[in-house]
């Protein structure tokens, strides 16, 4: 199991929030408890299966809506 | 194509913007109808297609979002051939968001200039003695560094040679230099003005002060005060609710631009970025002054507290404690002062530290059967006798006679705001010292703003006499002093104020004072740099910096009512423009967007202001 903390460059309205926590959960991988996008700090953090789901797919996931992604950091949850 | 043209979205409001300002200038210099028209078409079509995508994007995602509302109205807009309307609203939605994300960026710097700061980089001292310079992560605990004239100190270590100035800002806030010389302290991320000096690094990476400066502020970022969740879940249903009411008023009146005004208006942005933004901004400002705010339920709880608490050593003193004033029972000082070193050696209490800085050299003997007593002392056996050294609780436990002529020694000791250390040697009083700590300076004006800012009870508890207390109390104008108190009687003292519903704030040293500090509606730890502080309390005080307090309260009753004016702003312009669709005939489209977008700003520009709070005689912003 894999924490990520993926920075966006930023995120500005409140539904991207909901966008990005409904298009995280929906991934194959991912502990759907876990996804947790905070508007203030421009992250999202989530817990993952890294032999299900690598971080890059993740970050496209989240690029496709339209929010470019910063860095991301991955360590053991 | 799609993240094509998510990252030209700048360029494609421009142009957006450009296509406008075209049409309008066909039909007004040269009263082309046909420019003017495409002009506006083509511009609803280009700036239209980021917004269209965004909101397919999020609709594959089960969420009506703003975008999905926006869309919605540009497609009825321009279904009714209101080309203007569906162009002015797209350009203004772009450009909003463009200025939205630059502003709400500038809030969030405070913070990200904090993390910027880390140092990435040391010269680390090689197996062949040259220094080479190295990633910070690649630095251990005993690694020799060299640190020269304007570098970053990579971690906290100790200062093994050489002198310097260093510039602590990022951990206390306060910019003045302060002079580092060998066995100095120096913290990670703070800056080396002058001169060159060797160190050993004592804790590397997320173990240092700073390290775990920025992990709280990032923690206390993530988190979320009740009212955000509210409006969290609020805005989960009250977006598609817009779109249904929208709906309904276009199937019974049959009046499509009412219907799509209408969608536009009830866009939610103010509400809900207004809280974040004035929290983080509030957050970013302690950050950059030496006070670490856990989160937005802290700056809630903390702008409404009428009642502080005060640890007395190291809080409202300096926690250096002097021994004063000293008499003797009986004959052989010397032999008497060895027991006493003896045993103290034992303790780490500060009026052990103190005892022993005043006998200075002496002969140490064996100590054996140690006892501590909780708040009373320690007895012990050094050279077959017994030794008791504690205050007067522990000298009657131990049936010690205390004479008259002592019981008058130890009221003019206590009247003279000492703390009393007595040493009864088998039985018999031998020794009473008195010993003393100096207020904090500036203590007394920072409690005087605390009052200013609407602080009803300034209360000291503390373990030392009753004599003590009262004088730091009168000193101080403080309105309750109560003394001989163990952790457990403030704790409970804590608890019945809170009965009485006052709400509480504990301000201590977290190393005794865990358990108050945790009970308090905030606690609030000096932290210089205590485990124990920064893990168990709401708010730190870097470096132990008393006058951040007042700063600290006057911030957070500044954030809560920054919240309160976005709240009041959102709520206000949501109403009004509703108001004036139903009642009036100026408002359409363009105008709603236009106003709503201006809402956005407003807000965040507001949050912005708590990033230059400063603290001015009474609570008030510059």
């Amino acid at each position: 199991m894999q924490k990520a903390i993926i920075q966006l460059e930023t995120l500005s309205c409140p539904s991207c929030m909901q966008k990005i926590e409904n298009a995280v959960k929906g991934l194959n991988g991912i502990h759907p408890d876990s996804v947790n996008v905070l508007f203030n700090a421009s992250k999202v953090k989530v817990d993952f299966d890294s032999e299900a789901i690598a971080i890059g797919d993740i970050e496209k996931a989240i690029e496709d809506l339209g929010y470019p992604v910063l860095k991301s950091k991955v360590k053991s949850a | 194509m799609q993240s094509y043209i998510f990252r030209k979205k700048n360029q494609i409001t421009l142009i957006s913007g450009i296509l406008i300002l075209s049409g309008l200038f066909s039909h007004f210099a040269l009263e082309n109808a046909t420019l003017f028209t495409w002009s506006f078409i083509i511009a609803s079509v280009f700036g239209g297609a980021p917004i269209a995508i965004q909101a397919y994007q999020a609709l594959k995602v089960k969420v009506i979002s703003i975008d999905v509302l926006v869309t919605i109205a540009v497609i009825g807009a321009f279904l009714i051939q209101n080309y203007e309307e569906s162009a002015i609203v797209t350009f203004l939605f772009l450009f909003g968001s463009f200025l939205e994300q630059r502003t709400l960026n500038k809030t969030r710097s405070a913070i990200k200039e904090l993390t910027e700061m880390a140092p990435e980089s040391a010269l680390k001292q090689m197996e062949n003695g040259e220094f080479e310079e190295v990633e910070v992560d690649e630095v251990d605990e005993g690694d020799i560094l060299l640190v020269k004239t304007g570098a970053k100190v990579p971690v906290d270590g100790t200062v093994l040679t050489g002198k310097g100035h260093i510039n602590e800002a990022s951990i206390t806030g306060e910019s003045v230099p302060v002079s580092k010389t060998v066995d100095s302290e120096v913290f990670a991320g703070t800056i080396l003005e002058n001169g060159t000096i060797q160190i050993r690094a004592d804790r590397v990476g997320e173990d240092t002060t700073f390290g775990r400066i920025i992990e709280l502020v990032e923690e206390a970022q993530d988190s979320k005060s009740e009212a955000e969740r509210f409006i969290d879940r609020f805005s989960k249903y009250y977006t598609p609710a817009v779109l249904i009411l929208s709906l309904m008023i276009g199937l019974f009146s049959r009046d499509i631009e009412l219907a799509i005004t209408i969608l536009v208006l009830g866009c939610p942005g103010a509400l809900v970025i207004g809280v974040p933004v004035s929290n983080v901004a509030g957050i970013g400002n302690g950050a950059r002054n030496g006070v670490l705010l856990k989160g937005s339920e802290v700056i809630n709880d903390f702008s409404k507290v009428d009642t502080i608490v005060f640890d007395k050593t190291g809080t409202l003193t300096v926690g250096n404690p002097e021994v004063a004033e000293i008499v003797f029972y009986g004959a052989n000082r010397e032999e008497v002062l060895g027991y006493l070193a003896s045993v103290e050696r034992e303790s780490d209490h500060p009026l052990a530290k103190a005892v022993l800085q005043d006998i200075g050299g002496t002969t140490f003997s064996t100590v054996e059967e140690t006892e501590v007593v909780k708040g009373g002392g320690i007895v012990a056996k050094v050279k077959g006798h017994r030794i008791a050294v504690g205050n007067v609780a522990l000298m009657e436990k131990e049936n010690v006679a205390l004479n008259k002529n002592v019981q008058r020694d130890v009221e003019r000791f206590e009247q003279n705001g000492n703390s009393l250390v007595l040493t009864a040697v088998d039985g018999e009083l031998k020794v009473l010292m008195g010993i003393r700590d100096q207020i904090r300076p500036g203590v007394k004006q920072d409690l005087q703003k605390l009052k200013k800012l609407g602080v009803k009870n300034l209360v000291v508890l503390s373990g030392d006499n009753q004599g003590t207390v009262d004088l730091v109390a009168r000193e101080l104008g403080l309105t309750e002093a109560h003394g001989h108190m163990l952790p457990e009687g403030k704790s409970a003292y804590i608890e019945k104020m809170q009965a009485e519903g006052q709400i509480v704030a504990f301000v201590g040293d977290g190393v005794n004072d865990s358990p108050s500090l945790a009970l308090a509606n905030v606690g609030i730890a000096m932290g210089n740099g205590t485990d124990v502080a920064i893990e168990t309390s709401d708010v730190v005080l870097m470096n132990s910096d008393f006058s951040r307090l007042p700063h600290a309260l006057g911030l957070t009753k500044s954030t809560a009512s920054n919240m309160k004016q976005n709240i009041f702003i959102a709520v206000g312009v949501v109403l009004v423009l509703l108001a004036s669709v139903l009642f009036s005939e100026w408002m359409n489209m363009s105008i709603g967007m236009l106003v709503h977008e201006a809402s956005i700003l407003a807000v965040i520009l507001n949050g912005m202001r708590l990033l230059r709070f400063r603290l001015r005689g009474k609570n008030q912003n510059d």
